[in-house]
């Protein structure tokens, strides 16, 4: 059976990378560039703005702008999605004594935990593994917690500039000096509309990149500064949904086993969670390693499935859907971190070089204290005036000292090891927290999602016709993730075309927003993908499974406002 | 209730959206109901006014209102609201209609509920039924104050004779305020002869994937040509490049509200549904009988578009004559 | 000459309806109502490289003022807000009072406005705005052109086109048909928050309390309801007599 890394994408990374080119005086000039409005980003433009008001005389050197945050979504919060339950301690260190917990937008402390194991028609409850214990965090939605950032983040004086995708990375005698923005205002065959817009160099004294998983222009970096780890980078892809709901939950969820399947051949890695949300709102989501194997396997799909347990159900009956999401989470944790998290102009922060802690199901505060961190790498840098390659590899030395790297250490072969099935790895993952990473495994190669061989079974016969009351089909829930996204652009997706139906039927049932489905047959037996790209959610399961997302036109894309 | 309906007048004609209401008011059953009609040859009109329910109707046939401009009918309203002492005026959606009822709620300080489907009488208060969010709520409306003003949606009243008689004709010719002589009419051309934009069209045909090909769009253009509508489409075969995005239906396209929408090989997903659900009447054919288009069409035909349609566009071309 | 372009701050995203106050729920994402963006956008091209001044004119809560910043990235020069919690809640007889008085204090030669307001479907605050000021008013413009002292429009109605032709100062109501709305540029987006932009609350517009919001309307919603189900609907299979099933079912509606 065909692998999908044998069929690889159109894309090469010397296409996004180049020296400016518009006339200099063109160009738009600011301090310190910041690309992406999430938790690392915002957390980078909140420090700066503190270290800048200690400091207001290196504003001077900052310019104009001393700080310009760029987001691909509608606004910050468009493009954000995560569970989520998160430890206040990074928020408490970027606020510092400012920070009070009831400032910030969230739903509330987690008042109890619950961890099952399920099977079809039960739940049999397991005492929470160690990393999984969440008492002394609050559930937020990372959506609402951004748009707080953002405006945390312009009260500290930083621009931010939604419906702007970075598409370029703009390099300079060796050095990232800026982006250039995505064009707006092409139509389908690229060519220009009435309206069209050109993109724009930006060049910056600093540039973070803080884009999240999948980030593009991460990607383009660590392939042109040669910052890869000798691990590959593996994903997760997390299809949750929000709900308003009858009956208040009482406490944070999470359950195992059903409907994944528990044997090593089909490599099943994840989960669900289940969070309140304050008195009338719950969140449910299914996270499923994009290493499992089955061409036919489709998380959205599944997570209708999980619905139907008579537990799940019970939790929402009488409510109804609000918002629908998807998104991937890098896990492979500590050892598919970067060699390097800098280069000359450059730094890179949370998501993006995969700072999430898989048995803790966490990385927001990770992200945080990277962002805080390379805010303060970058400003002394500034201060010294210094631009040579090396100004900013104090950030590594921070990074390697911070929370982020002990606890990434800590826990870091556990998700490898759920690649022998669930029974063992779950036997082996508990010993590694329970002695606290000590038990040595030997290194544990990760391979890359796209290279695992599929397989096909009629898994898909077994998902729920949806209802529209507790079940719903893909096309509905990409409506109800509130994208619209402009359907005459650019495809911004890159995928070989023409490929074996089973690597197509996996694309297809992979993608929770029905981007992709089989196509015409040809004589040699291999198909044609058909493309929806305006349905994209940009979650970058495709990234992960053999092609490669790029930001379509800014502005496109979900509209996420309590995921 | 003193009800008084704007009957808007083109070429010789009474419009139907506008007697529509005027029966509508007619059976609420309370009180006489009035009508006004303001324009070149409105008095001889005035007779048809009262077969759907008119007692008495005011004409206006200054040259003020000679070209069909808003605002000086708002004088003209003004004041017949004013001598009639009526409490509660009506009028069917249009263009014109709309820029009329809204002017006259400035000048009367008067509450104006639009984009009504239907009107109450609840003991001595006046509820009108409104839909929102794309028709997928409705509202009860209501008023604070008289005078009322409503604006029905078109197509909201069928017009139905009532049998009434000859009405009572009243002149009205009120004095002009500047600001409402300042529009003139200085230029008309005829309709286009390429048949309706797809916002305009009363007819809509639409396709989607379930036609097959993109040759087979001629099925929808022939129905189209013989119902006198526009061509649709929905994203997925804008998408695949069979019919252009002007044509498009749907949340990221147009949306429309025809009198009649036949959707052919239409699944009915939620994108394309927000463009057309507040159609009046829905037809639809696809041969899936679980296609979530049945969930809100008037007729749903299971069935193979390409043995229906063309027999469907040859009935209609003999009824049509 | 100096343009004013009204422009209305609308939520996104699925719309719900409070079920207590019945009024659109306006606390999540919102966005300048896309088809006030054809209104800014064809200010835009009558100024021009001239001197001419254009003003993005909104009302609704501090908030509006993203999609006030949003005109002035297109390339408007100056926003003003009427912003007053009195202000909530106002139906047309009170917007229209209160956008009135703002427009008055502006004195622009032209007003425009967008072809409807995505939230509340209205086609009607214009003429209603129109007969406040005094002004000539015209609707359902695909087409603009100033000259000397007056506008002329070409229009479209349901009868066709026409050409429409009323002396400044005067009201404009502009139909989506008429341009495509101009991305703003990095440069409009960064330079926006340096335009002026003022904040007005109804003493500084001199309207009082009571003609605003609840009090200053003569509308009210009294419940919400499920749309009624589809009367008689029907679903029939094709046995053959599929198109003769749908001439009659047209023909008992009248639609043939």
């Amino acid at each position: 059976m065909s692998r999908p890394s044998n069929f690889p994408p159109p894309f090469s990374t010397r296409d996004y990378v180049a020296e400016p080119t518009d006339p200099e005086d063109e160009r738009i000039e600011v301090g310190v560039l910041v690309v992406g409005a999430g938790p690392a980003g915002l957390a980078c433009a909140i420090r700066l703005g503190q270290l800048i008001e200690e400091q207001p005389e290196l504003a001077e050197r900052l310019g104009e702008v001393p700080v310009a945050v760029l987001e691909k979504g509608k606004q910050p919060g468009s493009h954000l999605l995560s569970g989520a339950v998160v430890d206040p301690r990074a928020l408490r260190r970027l606020f510092g004594e400012r920070f009070r917990m009831q400032d910030l937008p969230s739903y509330g402390p987690v008042h109890g935990e619950s961890v099952y194991v399920l099977t079809r028609r039960s739940a049999l409850p397991i005492p929470p593994p160690p990393p999984m214990r969440n008492h002394g965090n609050w559930v937020f939605s990372l959506s609402e917690l951004g748009r707080f950032l953002a405006e945390q983040a312009e009260e500290a004086g930083a621009m931010i500039l939604p419906e702007t995708a970075a598409q370029k990375l703009l390099v300079s005698h060796g050095r990232v000096v800026g982006v250039r923005t995505g064009d707006k205002g092409r139509n389908r065959e690229g060519g220009e509309l009435g309206n069209f817009e050109a993109g724009s160099d930006l060049v910056a004294k600093v540039t973070v990149l803080a884009e999240g998983t999948q980030g593009h222009l991460t990607g383009v970096a660590l392939d042109r500064f040669d910052l890869r780890g000798e691990e590959p980078q593996v994903w997760e892809l997390a299809v949750k949904e929000v709900w308003k709901v009858a009956k208040p939950l009482d406490r944070v969820i999470h359950t195992m086993g059903w409907p994944l399947r528990t044997s090593k051949r089909y490599r099943e890695f994840g989960g669900s969670f289940i969070y309140p949300m304050g008195e009338d709102m719950v969140t449910i989501g299914l996270v499923v390693g994009l290493d499992y194997r089955d061409a036919s396997l489709s998380v959205h799909d599944l997570l209708q499935e999980l619905k139907t347990h008579p537990k799940i159900r019970k939790i929402l009956a009488g409510g109804e859907r609000v918002q629908w999401g998807a998104k991937t989470i890098p896990s492979g944790g500590f050892n598919s971190l970067p060699r390097e998290l800098h280069a000359p102009g450059l730094l890179l922060c949370g998501d993006g070089v995969g700072m999430v802690n898989v048995p803790r199901l966490k990385g927001i505060h990770y992200a945080i204290e990277s962002g805080r961190l390379a805010a303060e790498a970058a400003f002394r840098a500034l201060q010294r005036g210094e631009t040579p390659a090396t100004a900013l590899s104090s950030y590594d030395d921070a990074v390697r000292d911070s929370f982020i790297w002990s606890d990434l250490h800590e826990v870091r072969n556990m998700r490898q090891v759920f690649g022998r099935g669930f029974f063992v790895g779950g036997a082996l993952a508990s010993a590694m927290t329970m002695s606290k990473g000590r038990v040595e495994l030997g290194k544990m190669r990760a391979e890359p999602d796209a290279e695992q061989p599929l397989l096909l079974t009629d898994r898909d016969k077994g998902y729920p016709a949806p209802d529209g009351k507790l079940t719903f089909d893909k096309l509905s829930s990409v409506f109800a993730s509130g994208n619209k996204t402009r359907d005459d652009q650019p495809n911004h997706i890159r995928v070989e075309r023409r490929v074996p139906r089973e690597v197509a039927q996996l694309w297809a049932h992979m993608c929770p927003a029905q981007v992709y489905e089989v196509g015409r047959e040809d004589d040699d037996g291999t198909v044609m993908v058909d493309l929806a790209p305006s349905n994209c959610v940009q979650c970058g399961a495709i990234t992960a499974k053999g092609g490669r997302l790029t930001p379509p036109e800014g502005g496109s894309g979900p509209e996420y406002t309590v995921t | 209730m003193a009800t008084l309906v704007f009957l808007e007048n083109h070429g010789n004609e009474l419009q139907k959206g506008a007697l529509g209401v005027l029966a509508k008011a007619a059976s609420l059953g309370d009180g006489d109901v009035a009508a006004v009609i303001a324009g070149e040859g409105a008095k001889a009109l005035a007779a048809e006014a009262g077969k759907f329910g008119a007692a008495k109707v005011w004409v206006c046939e200054d040259g003020e209102v000679a070209q069909p401009l808003p605002q000086p009918r708002v004088d003209v309203l003004a004041q017949v609201v004013a001598e009639g002492r009526y409490d509660t005026v009506l009028f069917a959606n249009s263009v014109l209609a709309a820029d009329v009822a809204a002017g006259l709620a400035a000048r009367l300080g008067a509450g104006l509920n639009w984009d009504l489907v239907d009107l109450e009488l609840r003991g001595d208060d006046l509820v009108g039924k409104r839909p929102a969010l794309q028709d997928s709520v409705y509202a009860d409306v209501g008023w604070t104050a008289t005078p009322r003003l409503a604006l029905f949606r078109a197509g909201s009243f069928d017009a139905t004779p009532t049998g009434g008689g000859e009405p009572e004709i009243a002149d009205v010719s009120p004095s002009y305020a500047a600001h409402s002589t300042a529009v003139k009419l200085v230029g008309q051309d005829a309709e286009e002869s390429s048949g309706p934009s797809i916002e305009d069209a009363a007819v809509i045909v639409a396709g989607g994937r379930g036609l097959g090909s993109p040759d087979n769009f001629t099925l929808a253009e022939e129905l189209a040509k013989a119902l006198g509508g526009a061509v649709g489409a929905t994203r997925a075969v804008v998408d695949a490049g069979w019919y252009p995005y002007s044509a498009q239906i749907g949340q990221t396209g147009k949306t429309v509200s025809p009198k009649l929408y036949v959707a052919l090989g239409i699944s009915g997903a939620i994108q394309h549904k927000v463009g057309m659900q507040s159609s009046n009447t829905i037809v639809a054919i696809n041969k899936d009988a679980n296609a979530p288009i049945f969930e809100f069409s008037d007729l749903g035909v299971v069935g193979d578009v390409h043995e229906i349609v063309p027999k469907l566009t040859e009935l209609v071309r003999q009824r049509k004559g | 000459m100096k343009i004013a372009v009204c422009v209305k701050h609308v939520p996104e995203g699925p719309s719900r309806l409070d079920p207590q106050t019945f009024r659109l729920d306006r606390s999540g994402e919102s966005a300048l109502n896309h088809f006030d963006a054809n209104a800014v956008e064809e200010a835009l091209r009558l100024k021009g490289d001239s001197d001419t001044e254009v003003v993005a004119v909104s009302l609704g809560p501090q908030k509006a003022l993203d999609s006030l910043r949003k005109a002035l990235a297109m390339g408007a020069d100056r926003a003003v807000l009427v912003s007053d919690d009195a202000a909530a809640g106002s139906d047309l007889v009170a917007t229209s009072r209160l956008l009135a008085a703002a427009l008055e204090k502006e004195n622009a030669d032209l007003v425009l406005f967008g072809q409807q307001a995505s939230d509340a479907d209205g086609a009607v605050l214009w003429a209603a705005v129109a007969e406040r000021l005094g002004r000539p008013v015209v609707s359902q413009a695909m087409e603009l052109a100033v000259d000397g002292g007056s506008v002329r429009i070409k229009r479209q109605s349901e009868f066709g086109y026409d050409t429409r032709e009323a002396p400044l100062p005067a009201v404009v109501a502009v139909s989506d048909a008429i341009n495509e709305p101009r991305y703003p540029s990095l440069k409009g987006i960064m330079g926006a928050k340096k335009k002026p932009q003022e904040v007005l609350s109804l003493a500084e517009l001199g309207v009082d309390s009571g003609e605003a919001g609840e009090s200053g309307s003569r509308t009210t919603v009294l419940a919400l309801g499920d749309p009624p189900a589809r009367a008689d609907a029907r679903k029939i299979e094709d046995d053959g007599n599929a198109a003769q099933a749908i001439v009659d079912f047209l023909a008992e509606k009248r639609l043939v």
